[in-house]
């Protein structure tokens, strides 16, 4: 520990980084929160260049390799199919990622919307919001995804719809949460002073104030959403058949577990290497961003 | 303390009712008539008009919403499941005990492990049991219980052929569904027990009883985590509920006869009054269990129950 002498002066000293610079320097403080970032960066990768770095193709069926075990022509293995494990689990980091990002979008988007305008104007509109809320957090997030998927009909596009609506109370809480902590600060008071409308003081003035903890609760958000989505495939109501998706993957794999476990294996391996990664990018990320919590 | 009893009963009801149109509205709007559902493909369009005007599925939205609601309250009755002909709520009660069951054994282990972990965790903070601990805890969180299920089953099932790989009318064949349940909710108790644990440690009380000369044990074990396992037992609370529901994963696939094997099986099947029913059903539950939580938190808290006065 320095004192406080050698830890202010420097600060004094030192031309005034960028926030989000201090942010990241924080950040890369924690092995484990580095060790999530560079899993998150290798499967974003793989995900771009699918095409250019999977071996073979993900749906191509070859009747001739079914239930290999890994070997070199197929590092992972080939399913029942014949279609080659590591191909398809590239493929599937796609999928997957697509899934997380878009859902969390689009929990973000309403409930960040409606948290906001509850917390900024709060009375009777405040009331209507969060009651709703209220009745949507009362079903259990996996069952509300289930209902309605179950209604929709199972496709990717309603898969990430399903896991971003049964997300959006969380976050129309933890904005409104902070929206209400912040409202009553002297720099908001001083913007209306000055004239500012509200959608500005919202824009401008809230929403990147109450950040921190938006930015943690999605990162660990999209992790909860992929391992959401890839139940609702393994159950069927996901992704279907022949994509390759992770949960699905491992659905299929599931009736031959006694002789094939590879099957089964590595896609779970996958699933759990890239929420465990967003796990610890997230809590790295709020040590990070709050750093009074630490110590 | 009655008052807020019952004014947090009464604040139930809206809630209930909310949830019961959320999903009502959902499956309303499902693709697919009832009446083919029921009556087959083959049906003469004479009996489907029949069956409709018996059914008042050619009532407007909000008559067969209250009429739902109205039979759901005064009999008890949500609607007959399409592929067994039973009423759904008779269905629901048979399979209720084993989820019930899955859950009070995932709750328990959680509570035997993760206290104790988090605890010790806590009072020697940055050492290698915690360090260990952390990481396990954080792997424990980020296991898909569907792939633990199957991890397990390959293991002591097909592997070691100790356990059977699935049922649960044994007490051998309930350990593998509850283990794979438990895993996130010991990570869950763990996190949180070590995280309360040390904040209470650094209060000021903590240090006066040292300061008296207070056996560390004692400190430990009666001043610090008294306090620190208040926040402990909502976590729990809520961890119980969500058990309830995150059952289904677990009992799909160690083929346990509870409330959500009955669900998957409902919605393979496009089976929409068993769906309905049984998301209502484990809403209830899960809205009744919070309830319990809250309720138990203003017990055990005694500045909560002050509060209150």
């Amino acid at each position: 520990m320095t004192t406080t002498d050698e830890k202010i002066i420097p600060e004094l000293v030192r031309k005034r980084r960028s926030p989000l610079f201090e942010v990241f320097l924080r950040l890369s403080k924690s092995p484990l929160a580095m060790f999530g970032l560079a899993i998150i960066f290798i499967l974003v990768f793989c995900a771009v260049f699918a095409e250019a770095i999977s071996p073979y193709s993900p749906i191509k069926q070859d009747l001739m390799h079914m239930f290999e075990t890994p070997s070199s022509a197929h590092w992972l293995g080939t399913d029942e199919f014949g279609r080659d494990i590591l191909s398809r689990l590239i493929y599937g980091a796609r999928v997957s990622l697509q899934v997380g990002f878009i859902a969390v979008g689009i929990a973000l988007i309403t409930g960040g919307m409606l948290g906001a305008v509850s917390g900024y104007y709060s009375g009777w509109l405040d009331n209507c919001i969060m009651r709703v809320m209220d009745v949507l957090l009362s079903i259990p997030q996996t069952l509300l995804a289930i209902a309605i998927v179950a209604a929709l009909g199972p496709s990717l596009m309603n898969l990430m719809i399903a896991v971003g609506i049964s997300a959006v109370p969380t976050y129309a809480r933890i904005v409104r949460g902070s929206v209400l902590s912040i409202r009553s600060m002297e720099f908001i008071e001083a913007a209306r002073a000055a004239g500012s409308s509200d959608l500005r003081i919202i824009l401008k003035h809230i929403i990147p104030n109450s950040m921190a903890p938006i930015i943690v609760q999605s990162t660990l958000g999209v992790a909860s959403a992929i391992l959401n989505a890839a139940g609702l495939s393994f159950i069927g109501l996901g992704i279907q058949p022949p994509n390759p998706e992770w949960g699905a993957m491992l659905s299929g794999g599931r009736q031959y577990i006694r002789d094939f476990p590879h099957m089964t294996l590595y896609p779970g391996l996958a699933i759990m290497l890239t929420i465990l990664a967003l796990n610890f990018l997230g809590d790295g990320l709020r040590d990070a961003l709050d750093p009074k919590l630490k110590r | 303390m009655l008052k807020y009893i019952l004014r947090r009963i009464l604040m139930l009801i809206p809630v209930l009712l909310g949830v019961a149109f959320c999903v009502f509205t959902l499956l309303y709007f499902t693709p697919g008539d009832p009446a083919r559902m029921v009556l087959g493909d083959l049906a003469t369009d004479e009996a489907i008009k029949e069956f409709r005007d018996k059914e008042g599925l050619n009532d407007p939205f909000l008559v067969q919403f209250g009429n739902y609601v109205y039979k759901a309250v005064f009999k008890g009755d949500i609607g007959r499941s399409y592929s067994s002909k039973r009423p759904v709520m008779q269905e629901i009660l048979t399979a209720f005990p084993y989820t019930l069951k899955l859950s009070a054994f995932a709750m328990i282990i959680a509570i035997i492990i993760g206290i104790p972990c988090g605890i010790i965790s806590a009072i020697k903070q940055y050492s290698w049991f915690d360090t260990i601990t952390m990481i396990f805890a954080m792997i424990g969180l980020s296991m898909p219980v569907f792939w633990l299920g199957l991890l397990l089953i390959l293991f002591f099932a097909v592997r070691l052929r100790w356990l059977p790989s699935s049922g649960f009318s044994t007490f051998k064949a309930m350990i593998l569904p509850s283990v794979a349940l438990a895993a996130q909710s010991i990570s869950m108790v763990t996190r949180m027990t070590r995280s309360s644990m040390l904040e209470v440690i650094r209060a000021d009380y903590i240090r006066t009883a040292r300061a008296k000369g207070q056996k560390e044990s004692i400190v430990i074990g009666v001043h610090a985590l008294r306090n620190a396992l208040i926040p402990v037992v909502t976590l729990c609370g809520l961890q119980f509920g969500q058990l309830l529901s995150g059952a289904i994963l677990t009992e799909s696939i160690f083929a346990v006869p509870g409330v959500g094997r009955l669900m998957v099986n409902a919605i393979m099947s496009r089976d929409y009054p068993m769906v309905q029913g049984g998301v209502l059903f484990i809403a209830i539950t899960f809205s009744i269990v919070n309830l319990l939580v809250d309720l138990l938190y203003a017990y055990i808290d005694p500045r909560i129950k002050a509060e209150l006065k």
